[in-house]
């Protein structure tokens, strides 16, 4: 792997990382599975693109991506708390509909940012190399995101959002309305995801519609991965685990891209099936290294 | 005070499953009782507790808590008048949290969580204080999780946790039922402590007769959905195990006369 390519994974870790940092909070903080993201970041790169084409600030533009994700996370829960559709089927329901939705708001397929303003104008316009303003712009914001959910975590309603995953029984017991958390954890989490959407559209320079498919997989990857390598003990250290795990997922597909055997080279047709054993091995690691203890 | 007026309670109502759980419970539970409310499985004890801490809603009736009519409330809204501990341990409190997150959740039942830290600085003292009149050792774990501690360390935080905010009831859900007798007594004398110290209205479900004897100022025998015994001051003073017992079977007993003739 090149050093480029190197560079060019851990960029990516760090924008899809703000994605992953909100499917943690679904996935294991409300023990939600919610597949709704895979509506939500193209949404989010929506939003952001058809914005910019008309004119309003990219940073601008990044908050309406937010707050478009967060209404599609709270249709997501509202359909599962107040209509108790199981919550896997509701958030598919939401991310077939934001399909078409996404269609609609870009009045077609895609969006095109070439030659528009983007958020990493603010960065090239400093001197610094182009190849580098990614990297600069999303380990900034990832790492805006990450000390953000730290800290919102902590706080008194935070830690009502914890124990809503953990114990809802006893925090309802306590005063607290676990449905509205629910919407609230599900919202943020879906504004998150957009937020990286966007951000992934205004680097590439177009906003599609097919851009999510495969991002809850990608999530889940890296989140598991982020557990096994670096450990969940305490709140904080599960949100740096999952954003690390996030590089090291990116850095693990380039590496896989880049081998050859002989003849054989991986398409990137075949990351799914290199995701998926990533998974395995993430799952089945901790198991093994049980065994070998035990022997 | 809490004021229950003809509540009934169906589960499962017309289907060959039906369950009249309750059937037009007048209690009128006065500041300061300390009630403990026997009776056989399926009398109607938890869903007694359960109606009056919102998991459910009765069919009909209404319930008054310090005189608001709390009867549509939903379970999370009556939290700021009532606490509850429950049979299980594990339900009592949050195990991936630690001591001082659990404590300072229940330290704020009831009132609006806003955006100031979860667990403040000055409160650690005063959490350290409550958990050394526990005796348990616990003041030195703040920071250890919950899900590490034993069942009955974890009941005897959860008593804590209830009673942090006085309660205008306190609902104890045949709270030592599942723990060794040794540990259940310590969390019965804990319990006794904390209701008098702090002078609690509480409803005390349990299934051990010297217990519903000798805790408490008034006793409830449910039956079938109907509080069968109301007693209180001295009369339940001079009660034994075996009058209790015999008054159990008694209320039984027709049933069982019933089915004596029957057989013969």
């Amino acid at each position: 792997m090149t050093l480029y390519a190197a560079l060019g994974a851990v960029e990516q870790g760090f924008v899809y990382g703000i994605m992953v940092i909100g499917v943690y909070l679904t996935f294991r903080i409300l023990d939600f599975p919610d597949l709704t993201v895979d509506g939500s970041l193209p949404l989010g790169a929506a939003i952001s693109a058809v914005a910019i084409t008309s004119g309003v600030n990219p940073y601008l533009s990044l908050l309406f991506a937010l707050a478009g994700g967060f209404l599609a996370g709270m249709v997501t829960a509202f359909l599962n708390t107040k209509f108790k559709i199981l919550h896997l089927l509701a958030s598919i329901l939401t991310m077939i509909a934001l399909y078409s939705i996404n269609i609609r708001i870009m009045s077609g397929p895609n969006v095109a940012l070439l030659g528009q303003d983007t958020v990493f104008d603010l960065v090239t316009k400093a001197g610094v190399p182009s190849q580098y303003a990614g990297l600069i712009i999303f380990g900034a914001f990832a790492l805006l995101v990450l000390t953000f959910i730290i800290w919102f975590l902590s706080t008194e309603l935070g830690q009502a959002i914890l124990a809503t995953g953990d114990n809802p029984q006893m925090i309802r017991s306590l005063g607290v309305n676990t449905n509205t958390i629910i919407v609230l954890g599900v919202g943020l989490s879906n504004g998150l995801v957009a937020l990286s959407g966007a951000l992934v559209a205004q680097n590439q320079g177009a906003a599609d519609v097919g851009m999510g498919i495969g991002t809850i997989v990608a999530g889940l990857a890296s989140v598991i991965i982020g557990e096994t390598v670096f450990g969940c003990k305490t709140m904080p250290r599960a949100f740096i685990a999952a954003l690390l795990g996030s590089i090291v997922y990116r850095l693990a597909i380039a590496l896989a891209l880049g081998l050859e055997f002989g003849a054989f080279r991986f398409n990137p047709s075949d990351l799914n099936l290199i995701t998926a054993l990533l998974v395995i091995g993430a799952l089945i690691t901790p198991n093994l290294k049980k065994r070998l203890i035990q022997r | 005070m809490i004021r229950l007026e003809n509540i009934v309670k169906y589960f499962h109502k017309g289907s060959v499953n039906e369950v009249f759980a309750l059937n037009t419970i007048n209690l009128q539970i006065d500041e300061g009782d300390f009630i403990t409310v026997i009776g056989s499985n399926g009398a109607g004890k938890s869903t007694l507790l359960n109606c009056i801490a919102g998991g459910f809603f009765p069919d009909s009736g209404r319930i008054t808590i310090a005189g608001v009519d709390v009867t549509g409330w939903p379970e999370y809204k009556r939290a700021s008048l009532i606490s509850r501990v429950f049979q299980d341990p594990l339900l009592g409190t949050c195990p991936s949290a630690t001591l001082e997150q659990n404590m300072a959740l229940a330290g704020l039942r009831g009132k609006r969580r806003g955006l100031g830290r979860g667990v403040k600085h000055r409160d650690r003292q005063h959490f350290r204080e409550e958990l050394t009149k526990l005796g348990l050792g616990l003041e030195n774990r703040l920071l250890d999780k919950v899900g590490l501690l034993s069942g009955g360390q974890r009941q005897a935080l959860t008593m804590l946790m209830a009673t942090m905010i006085k309660p205008e009831v306190l609902l104890l859900d045949e709270h030592i039922a599942a723990l060794d007798p040794k540990t259940a007594n310590q969390i019965l004398h804990l319990t006794q402590e904390i209701v008098k110290n702090q002078k609690l209205t509480t409803l005390m479900i349990t299934h051990n007769m010297k217990h519903a004897i000798s805790f408490g100022n008034r006793l409830i025998m449910l039956h079938q959905g109907r509080i069968l015994l109301d007693l209180r001051g001295e009369e339940k003073e001079n009660l034994t195990v075996k009058d209790l017992l015999q008054q159990f079977y008694r209320a039984q007993g027709e049933e069982l006369a019933m089915d004596s003739l029957l057989l013969n």
